[in-house]
């Protein structure tokens, strides 16, 4: 009797899975296509490069900064957002909406007549920005804090607010409610959100370019160096970095998320 | 003693007027009324979670109105006991003394005496979700009793167990408003359980707020 309906659900099945196979296989495919074009030799080669090492240290370093500093901006935004009401916030919402719409080159343009206005130069007069470190991770962060705030403010949405009203009627204040109650519950959020920042800031490379230029040993992130490899024709070294890149992402995503389950996030 | 002075609340499509009631210091006041007739919004009035729009709430003759739920002196066992996830229990319960900046000794002594008048004072290490729906119960209450409040507002808190957890409650509940003198403010369906527990039934009727039955006009 239910048979019709089996054969039913199982088409149904079957039309899902048959989508989310070619998508999987898509990425599998790509990644086994690196991995086979290289050669642990290739690989080799690369980490032995002393701009490489470079690069993969500042891609590392800027990355993990442009994740905290998101995180730290994400957090109170996204509560802001979900718990508040106020004139203009959906103006707000919108323009918190813009890095994440506009193309990465319009990004690092952008940041690039920032830093030549009155107000750029006088940051420039105190902290070089522009061609150096710190505009790789202002590029980064200026993408990536779009999306940390996203996912913030999708966390705190779905966490009941009735908690955090008990605490305020337990005597705590509205920052005490949040710190004790809230926040903590908030804590696999905050991770999802700091490693999609990682990951973005990782794979960064239009904005960067723009703004901070590509310069070897200076202002060079694996990204660049990807370009500048294959615009001077080493297919092989761009390769292995583009598979450096995969497996410092895959360690970090994979050691974060055991993090997050050993947590209970 | 609770007053609600002629308090009216628009809230979208869902809206209040003219709620006046008073529960005297001391009783054990029970509100009834079909879902969605605003039970729940009245206990949020009254803890200061919602501000009404005209009116005004006196709790022992201060006019609460306009005060922080904080400063209120109101206790609040919401209907599924909403716990601190992050929290253990023993946590939880002293909640309102750290946040008063008690001295630790004070709170663990609390805490502790809480925990055995409740009967959770195995559970006081653990943290809430593992427990079952009359623990959390026990733990919500203890959490809104710790700060000796003058008012405990409860939101259906018998309407998830099961029979025997039901009558426990009550007990437990019984005990809890002769210990502490406290003045409750019980929100309910259940004509049972009114009769049971309270010296003051109020019931919610097209609108508006009526006492229909007190112990002391029924001697």
């Amino acid at each position: 009797m239910n048979q019709p309906s089996d054969i039913r659900d199982r088409g149904f099945l079957l039309f899902l899975t048959l989508f989310a196979g070619l998508y999987v296989a898509l990425i599998v495919g790509m990644l086994l296509a690196d991995a086979t074009y290289t050669t642990p030799g290739d690989l080799l080669a690369a980490l032995e490069s002393e701009e490489i090492r470079y690069a993969a240290k500042l891609s590392l370093t800027s990355s993990t900064i442009t994740a905290l500093l998101s995180v730290w901006f994400a957090i109170p935004i996204g509560y802001l957002l979900s718990r508040t009401n106020f004139p203009g916030k959906a103006l707000v919402d919108g323009i918190l909406d813009i890095p994440i719409v506009l193309p990465p080159m319009v990004i690092g343009l952008s940041l690039l007549i920032l830093f030549q206005t009155s107000f750029g130069q006088a940051i420039e007069g105190l902290v070089p920005v522009t061609y150096r470190i710190p505009s790789v991770i202002l590029a980064q962060f200026a993408v990536a804090c779009a999306f940390a705030v996203r996912t913030m403010r999708v966390t705190f949405d779905q966490l009941p607010e009735r908690p955090e009203q008990v605490a305020l009627t337990l005597g705590a204040t509205r920052a005490q409610a949040f710190w004790r109650v809230t926040l903590p519950q908030a804590g696999g959020g905050a991770l999802s959100a700091g490693l999609l920042a990682w990951a973005r800031a990782l794979g960064e490379f239009g904005p960067i370019l723009v703004f901070s230029g590509a310069t070897r040993m200076k202002t060079e992130v694996l990204p660049s160096t990807v370009f500048l490899e294959l615009s001077t024709g080493n297919l092989e070294a761009a390769v292995a970095v583009s598979l450096l890149m995969v497996l410092a992402a895959i360690t970090v995503l994979v050691t974060a998320r055991a993090l997050g389950v050993r947590r209970g996030w | 003693m609770i007053r609600f002075d002629s308090i009216a609340l628009i809230q979208g499509s869902f809206h209040l007027s003219n709620i006046c009631f008073e529960v005297p210091k001391g009783a054990y006041a029970v509100l009834m009324g079909p879902t969605g007739c605003g039970k729940t919004t009245v206990l949020e009035l009254l803890c200061g979670l919602r501000a009404p729009m005209l009116g005004s709430i006196h709790i022992n003759d201060t006019d609460v109105t306009n005060l922080a739920p904080g400063a209120r002196g109101v206790g609040y066992v919401p209907q599924d006991g909403a716990l601190f996830p992050r929290l253990t229990v023993g946590e939880q319960v002293g909640f309102s003394l750290r946040v008063r900046r008690l001295p630790e000794s004070e709170v663990i002594s609390r805490v502790a005496e809480l925990g055995e008048m409740l009967g959770i004072g195995h559970l006081l290490g653990r943290r809430s979700s593992g427990l079952s729906g009359g623990e959390r119960q026990r733990v919500a209450l203890g959490r809104a009793l710790a700060f000796r409040p003058s008012v405990l507002c409860l939101d259906e808190p018998l309407s998830a167990l099961d029979e025997d957890l039901h009558g426990e409650m009550c007990s437990l509940l019984e005990t809890v408003h002769s210990e502490t003198g406290v003045t409750a403010l019980h929100v309910t369906h259940s004509g049972s359980d009114a009769e049971r527990l309270a010296t003051h039934q109020l019931r919610f009727v097209s609108g508006s707020v009526h006492e229909i039955s007190s112990e002391a006009a029924e001697e």
